[in-house]
């Protein structure tokens, strides 16, 4: 009887341990996994009747992919555009920017997708998932994370390759440390990393835990997380700007809702609410 | 038929891999440069992390099968903490801890001047901290089934508590404990989440295979299934190999 019960907990063991791991995924991909399966099912939105002549008025159900950093802001600019038309139930899925082009190309239900950066865009207009010619909405530049009130008196990117400074980067595969390499070469700064991260969030959390002194992230990341780091400008950023595309997908369920929303958070009102939250206008 | 269908779910994303893997290219990416290194740190990572496993949660798992102290039953509980914890979450507690602004951590730092995270031993702890509970809870499981009627015989006969564990108990519990330790080695090969929030990641010193077939994913899909391929192959190898030569039963 025993031996057959501690078999049954060894089974529920290597349970628990998988689902263990797929937390570990979703978790790292910026929270993306959470929402992921929602996308699915908030889909086949009624469209039908809307193309019959006259204006077309948008309703329905309507996807929206877009790039973790954009959390803040399009959480916002939803509200907005359901309050203009009540008639469109937005459900936003957000996650890394590759990670949902990859959800794309593999046949994810979705109406728009708004990337973080211009290379993600690419993989799904190559892969002809994307309706017309995505439409870049706003910019995005790096800044020096450093703890609040920055004790070690970082003014530069000159100042990271003080003897015992610890300094976080983002990986080169992801977007936020391709910009960050490109303003280092731009400023002639060799720097060593004692980590690169695997997202622009897990690289700031570094700098809130205290573990790092400095690490390279997005204004708008900086700027989310003002209460505990403090954003450092430096000039060399412009160097590394990342431009951040929007567009409506071929297979949208609702098309009509989706150019909405696209040409929605292109007005001022909305840009506002991006820039904001630390994003400048293209 | 159930088993049938268990199996299938079991392997089929295995055959999704072999099917796409770029067999074409193979040859090339493996001979990419940082592959063998992130090999390597796994390996000597998830090995040493299982020997902590087996000093720590043998004893532990001793503690738990054969004495009865108030609080055991939460004791036992605490132990399966990591398996439920998100590992990403349990990364951060290890930081919390050993971290620099640490409980522990600042300590470490002041008084020996040693620093866990962002290094080699970092990825050991992380490794450890996840994968021991599957070695004690099938040590403790082992324990149980074993009849402890032959210690106390050895008792008897004038075996000290530590002689009687070690000729009398050991080799009761051998298999129980060979089979912790390979559920033990393999989570702590596969690990990612703890490793990478506390270890972090950089080439050559703390980026395992995981990770490294994690940041790939970000690149380039067949280069992941590459990494993810080889991992599977070096792993099911010595897997097999280990159970050819030791459990021949």
């Amino acid at each position: 009887m025993r031996r057959v019960l501690a078999g049954l907990a060894a089974v529920a063991l290597l349970a628990t341990a998988g689902c263990g791991d797929k937390s570990d995924k979703s978790d790292s991909a910026g929270g993306g996994g959470a929402t992921g399966g929602a996308t699915g099912a908030a889909t086949g939105g009624a469209t039908g009747g809307a193309t019959g002549g006259g204006v077309a008025q948008a309703s329905g159900d309507l996807t929206v992919l877009a790039a973790a950093s954009l959390t803040e802001s399009f959480n916002k600019i939803s509200e907005d555009f359901q309050k203009a038309n009540p008639q469109v139930k937005v459900t936003i899925s957000y996650g890394g920017s590759s990670s949902l082009a990859q959800q794309i190309t593999s046949g994810a239900p979705a109406d728009v997708f708004a990337s973080a950066s211009p290379k993600n865009m690419q993989t799904i207009v190559d892969a002809g998932d994307a309706s017309g010619t995505p439409a870049v909405f706003v910019k995005n530049q790096l800044v020096i994370a450093v703890p609040k009130g920055n004790p070690k008196g970082i003014t530069g990117l000159s100042d990271l390759t003080k003897p015992g400074l610890k300094v976080a980067l983002c990986a080169e595969q992801v977007p936020c440390g391709a910009a960050a390499k490109t303003a280092l070469e731009a400023a002639g700064v060799k720097l060593t990393p004692v980590t690169l991260e695997q997202d622009v969030k897990a690289a700031l959390s570094k700098v809130k835990l205290g573990e790092v002194d400095a690490s390279l992230v997005y204004r708008t990341d900086a700027r989310a997380a003002a209460s505990d780091v403090d954003g450092v400008e430096f000039p060399e950023s412009a160097q590394a700007i990342n431009n951040y595309p929007i567009a409506v997908l071929k297979n949208a369920p609702n098309p009509t809702a989706a150019a909405a929303f696209v040409a929605f958070v292109q007005t001022e009102p909305e840009i506002k609410v991006l820039t904001d939250a630390g994003f400048q206008k293209p | 038929m159930p088993a049938a269908a268990g199996l299938a779910f079991l392997v089929l994303p295995l055959a999704g891999l072999l099917i796409r893997a770029p067999w074409s290219t193979l040859p090339e990416r493996l001979t990419e440069p940082g592959i063998l290194a992130a090999l390597r740190l796994s390996l000597v990572t998830a090995t040493i992390a299982t020997a902590v496993c087996l000093v720590l949660g043998v004893p532990l798992a001793w503690v738990l099968a054969r004495t009865d102290f108030p609080g055991r039953r939460l004791v036992r509980a605490l132990v399966t903490v990591p398996l439920v914890l998100p590992p990403v979450v349990g990364g951060v507690a290890l930081l919390l801890v050993f971290g620099r602004r640490g409980l522990l951590g600042g300590w470490l730092d002041a008084t020996f001047g040693v620093s866990l995270p962002f290094t080699t031993a970092g990825v050991v702890l992380a490794e450890a901290f996840v994968a021991m509970p599957f070695l004690v809870i099938s040590v403790e499981g082992a324990l149980r089934g074993a009849d402890s009627r032959y210690e106390e015989a050895a008792a008897t006969l004038g075996a000290s508590r530590w002689t009687a564990f070690r000729r009398v108990t050991l080799p009761l519990i051998a298999p129980g404990v060979l089979a912790g330790g390979v559920l033990c080695w393999a989570r702590a090969l596969g690990e990612f989440g703890a490793t990478i929030t506390f270890a972090g990641n950089f080439p050559g010193r703390t980026q395992t295979m995981p990770l490294a077939v994690y940041l790939a994913l970000e690149q380039d899909v067949d280069a992941a299934i590459v990494l993810s391929l080889l991992l599977l192959v070096v792993s099911v190898g010595i897997l097999a190999a280990l159970r050819d030569k030791w459990v021949t039963a």
